[in-house]
């Protein structure tokens, strides 16, 4: 065992931690008020800044956003571990750059997809500049994937796409949907389903916005009325799209924005060493000790679990119960953060962004509200439990 | 022995939960939230009606000459449906503070103008740091003449926005012990130098910055003694504490009815969510901490009613209830999933308020503190 960084990881981190301090956008991890963990406050969730879109590209340029992918596929033919690094600090600095086509449908064409769907939509997602949304759940299925309505009917070479997704995250601003809908009503779910890429831009698409309790317009609501989708945009087999479906959830649980814990947390440290309160530093309160050591100790947890799925790719070996496992813990500590920064902060804690008083910007406070979407998104705490004893622990269902 | 409510006190828990129920439904309550005043006049007027704002005070001053209990009763319901508005800042904290310090004149001009709903008052106690210790108070009235003169901020003051008068503490004396020095002003709004500006909260309460900028107090404006005011503010603070938990008890009870209905009624896997056991086991900790807080706040709210000691109970009170409100709606939120984490949906108003009243009035920590130190420690 070595847990230390080898020299190239450590090379390539000073790499990374250098172009990110020349190319940070002015004002942008200022402005942006996403919190770790939680999935409503993202700012390219909300709007298509020109500016972020050039950043990508940049980082698509020197191959970063796929760097584990093979070169064969235009990845960068870098470790698990290095993208873990560039993903680190990019959350830890409040850079954009996660996004869905390279995190979740990128590596599921790779496994899945046919050489034919690669050649197509691999180099532009590669670029960076490609957005995708998750068209998964619908207003009766949630937690339950397998009771999705939507429908999509073979018409010569397309598909006939009808039904309503929602909580489209990011749907409004993406180019493409990543979508799954019964192609045999027949069969059972798990044998009737076909995962596809929808064009944004197809006639017959509608779009409600949602406004989540930050009051940001993150999800959307939507319709889909005989739209046309090209049968060759589908994943791998017709009617397998579920077993794909569960891989790419999989792979959704592995994004983490590790480094954006530790930086939220170095700032409530420094809040508790820069603030009196009844004369006292903060940060000499017993209490408050307490509960920034317990912080500290599980955003450790969560690190090692972070590079502990990384390291099992590079190894390939796939994380799927530690996907959970570091999902359930993530999230959890999500909350957790937020929670123990607002009783730390006390009365001006509820301040909101803007206020003049606000510690810490009122970061803490949209956490706080944020937090509650980290348990439940990408599959809620209650279903990472179930994946851990059912699938994990061999526990029977009945 | 008798632990339930009397008669008049279920006839009040009836027919507040009717009145709410019609005159301040969610659509209200989301109209007060977002907008800047936080005050329905239509609904304080109805309020007044139901004799509500003079619940505990005496009838000679145009109250009902009920208890704090009473009023806890009272604030649970209000608490179920969040009523939004000054009716804690006038009656629990102004109101009291009359009653224990004003004098017989103060009561008549201002107690009697709550109890009738003619007039909205606030305490103005906390500042920068937000605690609640004597040693936070540094506004300053300096003696000049027959007047005062009043100097300093106030942060955190509930309804000020919308308050026609202001109690102050503000130090008249400093000296080695905080708590002495401490006294106790009615400020008009709209004297000159006062300056109200409502902040931007998580709770979306209208908490208020309060500037005073050489203010001129009539020296007749001083409730109860020179320097003695300390000791009444522990008591209010106290009040404040145990009516803030019942109207956190009211929260949770609410949380835990809708989530407990939609846990009926959600259907995943082919059956209702509820039928998973790790949801019957959120619900069954939810009732536990619910009826948990309403035991130990009803407990705590005799206590002080009687006019026995009461710290030990009002801070187990508030320490508990503090937290456990804040359970009950993640819980509460948990079972919703995404459509709770929406602005359309009703959960966030109460896991808004359930941050809010844990942090009023000194948090778990700051009761505990307390508690350990009634135990003898
Ligand atoms: C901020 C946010 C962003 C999202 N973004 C997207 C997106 O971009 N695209 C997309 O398709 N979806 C998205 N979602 C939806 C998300 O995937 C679902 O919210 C989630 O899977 C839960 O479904 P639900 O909200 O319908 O809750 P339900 O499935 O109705 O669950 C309600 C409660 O029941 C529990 N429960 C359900 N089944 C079980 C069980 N078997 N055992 C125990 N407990 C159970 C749940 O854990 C939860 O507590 C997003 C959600 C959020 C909050």
């Amino acid at each position: 065992m070595d847990f230390h960084f080898n020299e190239a990881e450590k090379k390539f981190r000073a790499e990374v931690e250098e172009f990110i301090l020349e190319e940070m956008l002015p004002g942008y991890a200022d402005k942006d008020l996403y919190w770790p963990g939680g999935y409503g406050a993202i700012g390219e969730f909300e709007v298509r800044d020109p500016a972020v879109e050039k950043l990508r590209e940049k980082m698509g340029e020197r191959g970063w956003l796929t760097m584990a992918w093979p070169k064969e596929y235009g990845g960068g033919g870098r470790s698990f571990v290095e993208q873990a690094i560039f993903f680190e600090l990019l959350s830890y600095y409040g850079m954009p750059g996660m996004d869905v086509s390279t995190l979740i449908s990128g590596p599921t064409i790779l496994r899945f997809g046919s050489e034919e769907l690669k050649s197509e939509w691999i180099p532009r997602i590669v670029k960076g500049n490609l957005k995708f949304w998750l068209a998964y759940s619908e207003p009766n299925a949630g937690s339950d994937l397998a009771a999705i309505q939507a429908r999509a009917d073979i018409d010569g070479d397309d598909l006939i796409v009808n039904g309503q997704k929602i909580w489209g995250s990011g749907a409004h601003v993406a180019d493409c949907g990543w979508m799954v809908a019964r192609t045999d009503m027949a069969a059972p779910p798990y044998k009737g389903t076909s995962l596809f890429i929808v064009d944004n831009k197809s006639p017959g698409i509608t779009m409600r916005p949602i406004v989540n309790i930050n009051g940001f317009h993150s999800f959307n609501e939507v319709f889909f009325d005989n739209v046309r989708v090209p049968k060759k945009n589908v994943v791998g087999d017709m009617n397998m799209g579920f077993y794909y479906l569960m891989v790419a959830l999989d792979f959704e649980r592995l994004v983490i924005s590790m480094g954006g814990f530790r930086r939220r947390f170095e700032d409530l440290l420094n809040y508790t060493r820069n603030t009196r309160r009844n004369g006292k530093l903060l940060s000499e309160d017993a209490r408050v000790r307490a509960k920034l050591a317990q912080l500290a100790t599980e955003i450790e947890i969560a690190f090692l679990l972070y590079y502990k799925t990384a390291w099992m790719m590079d190894n390939n070996l796939f994380p799927n119960i530690e996907a959970s496992e570091i999902k359930l813990v993530t999230t959890l500590l999500s909350r957790k953060l937020a929670d123990a920064g607002m009783e730390i902060m006390g009365q001006q804690a509820q301040l909101w962004p803007g206020s003049r008083h606000a510690p810490l910007s009122g970061r803490f406070a949209v956490g706080y509200l944020d937090s509650i979407s980290a348990v439940i998104g990408a599959g809620t705490s209650e279903i990472q439990r179930n994946i851990l004893a059912q699938r994990g622990l061999g526990l029977k269902r009945k | 022995m008798d632990l339930g409510l009397n008669e008049e006190q279920e006839m009040l828990k009836k027919s507040a939960k009717e009145f709410l129920s019609k005159e301040c439904p969610k659509k209200l309550v989301r109209e007060l939230d977002e907008g800047d005043s936080g005050l329905s006049r239509d609904l304080w007027k109805k309020m007044a009606g139901l004799g509500w704002m003079g619940l505990p005070f005496p009838e000679k001053f145009g109250g009902n000459g009920g208890t704090l209990l009473d009023l806890i009763v009272l604030l649970d319901e209000m608490g179920y449906n969040i009523v939004p508005g000054p009716f804690f800042a006038t009656v629990v904290l102004a109101g009291f503070t009359l009653m224990e310090a004003g004098s017989e004149e103060q009561k008549q001009a201002y107690l009697a103008k709550i109890c009738s709903g003619e007039m909205i008052m606030t305490l103005a106690l906390t500042e920068l740091d937000g605690t609640y210790l004597p040693e936070s108070v540094e506004t300053v009235a300096e003696a000049k003449g027959d007047q005062y003169i009043l100097n300093g901020a106030k942060l955190f003051v509930p309804d000020a926005n919308v308050a026609d008068f202001l109690l102050v503490a503000a130090r008249t004396k400093s000296g080695a012990d905080p708590a002495e020095g401490i006294s106790i002003f009615i400020v008009d709004v709209k004297s000159r130098g006062v300056k109200v500006t409502p902040l931007k909260t998580l709770g979306r309460d209208k908490l208020c910055e309060v500037v005073f900028d050489n203010v001129t107090i009539p020296s007749k404006d001083l409730v109860g003694k020179l320097n003695g005011g300390w000791p009444v503010i522990k008591s209010i603070l106290r009040k404040a504490a145990v009516a803030k938990c019942a109207e956190m008890v009211g929260g949770a009870q609410a949380s835990l009815d809708m989530a407990v209905s939609y846990a009926k009624e959600r259907v995943q896997f082919g059956r209702p969510i509820g039928a998973f056991q790790a949801i019957q086991h959120y619900c069954a900790n939810m009732v536990t901490d619910v009826d948990g807080s309403r035991f130990i706040t009803y407990k705590a709210a005799w206590t002080e009613s009687e006019g026995l000691p009461s710290d030990l109970e009002i801070s187990m009170a508030k320490a508990w209830t503090s937290e456990a409100f804040k359970r009950v709606a993640v819980l509460a939120h948990q079972i919703f999933g995404a459509i709770g984490f929406t602005m359309d949906h009703d959960m966030h108003l109460y896991f808004r308020r359930a941050k809010a009243g844990e942090i009023a009035y000194g948090d778990a920590d700051f009761h505990r503190e307390i508690v350990a130190a009634q135990l003898g420690l």
